[in-house]
């Protein structure tokens, strides 16, 4: 089964962002390929690899870039959420004259046409949010 | 087609389950997660909601909230994530409700 995944909402804000991580690690493990993460509104600060959560706690956004590293994974932040949150790459960083950038590994900055793509393209689409 | 119903909020904070409920049809099924897990809980205000209704709930986020699994509704299957990734495959959509 194709699988694209859909998140809504940051991490240590809303259970959502480990629900999707739990599950898209299960789907993984039992065989199945995800297609796409789409992650969407307050979800895209899923994303940046500046966050340092006490070492008790799971390191959420490190724990999606160490997924996308083991299983190829295609990570994808909506590029307007992205903007008002201030997640940045490289390019966006050169379009809107930043002086920084704070993605995270495996992620990457796209268009809400991957969203619609990617359910097009896979068998299921799941979402998770408030 | 069957699809898969997925309720992350209790009935005690807004009525996505009882909107969800009343729209499921035939051989749709009903996936309680997250504060969703409430829904299950045996006499409670959804227990009428759930008759009829194929249940499964979230054991990781029953035990996150300290619900043991003889307080649920009878019937209701307690699940893991495969069992969420099983239930996904099963059905032939699935809807959250948000």
């Amino acid at each position: 089964m194709k699988l694209t995944i859909q998140v809504n909402e940051g991490p240590y804000q809303h259970q959502s962002a480990d629900s999707a991580y739990y599950f898209a690690k299960a789907a993984l493990e039992k065989g199945h390929e995800i297609y796409r993460i789409f992650f969407y509104h307050d979800g895209v600060n899923n994303g940046t690899r500046l966050t340092t959560p006490p070492q008790d706690d799971r390191n959420i956004v490190a724990r999606w870039s160490e997924l996308a590293q083991q299983h190829d994974l295609d990570m994808v932040l909506c590029v307007a959420a992205a903007q008002r949150r201030g997640i940045v790459d490289d390019g966006e960083a050169e379009r809107n004259g930043k002086d920084a950038t704070n993605i995270a590994p495996g992620f990457r900055i796209s268009g809400l046409g991957q969203l619609i793509e990617g359910g097009v393209q896979s068998d299921r689409l799941v979402v998770f949010g408030d | 087609m069957s699809m898969l119903h997925l309720v992350n909020k209790s009935p005690y904070e807004n009525n996505n389950l009882s909107t969800a409920s009343s729209i499921m049809q035939g051989g749709d099924e009903l996936l309680l997660i997250e504060d969703g897990v409430y829904g299950a809980v045996k006499a409670g205000k959804a227990s009428a909601m759930l008759e009829g209704c194929t249940v499964s709930v979230m054991g990781p986020d029953l035990a996150a909230r300290g619900i043991s699994e003889d307080k649920l509704a009878d019937g209701v299957n307690v699940i893991d994530y495969n069992g969420f990734v099983e239930l996904v495959e099963k059905n032939d959509k699935v809807q959250s409700w948000l």
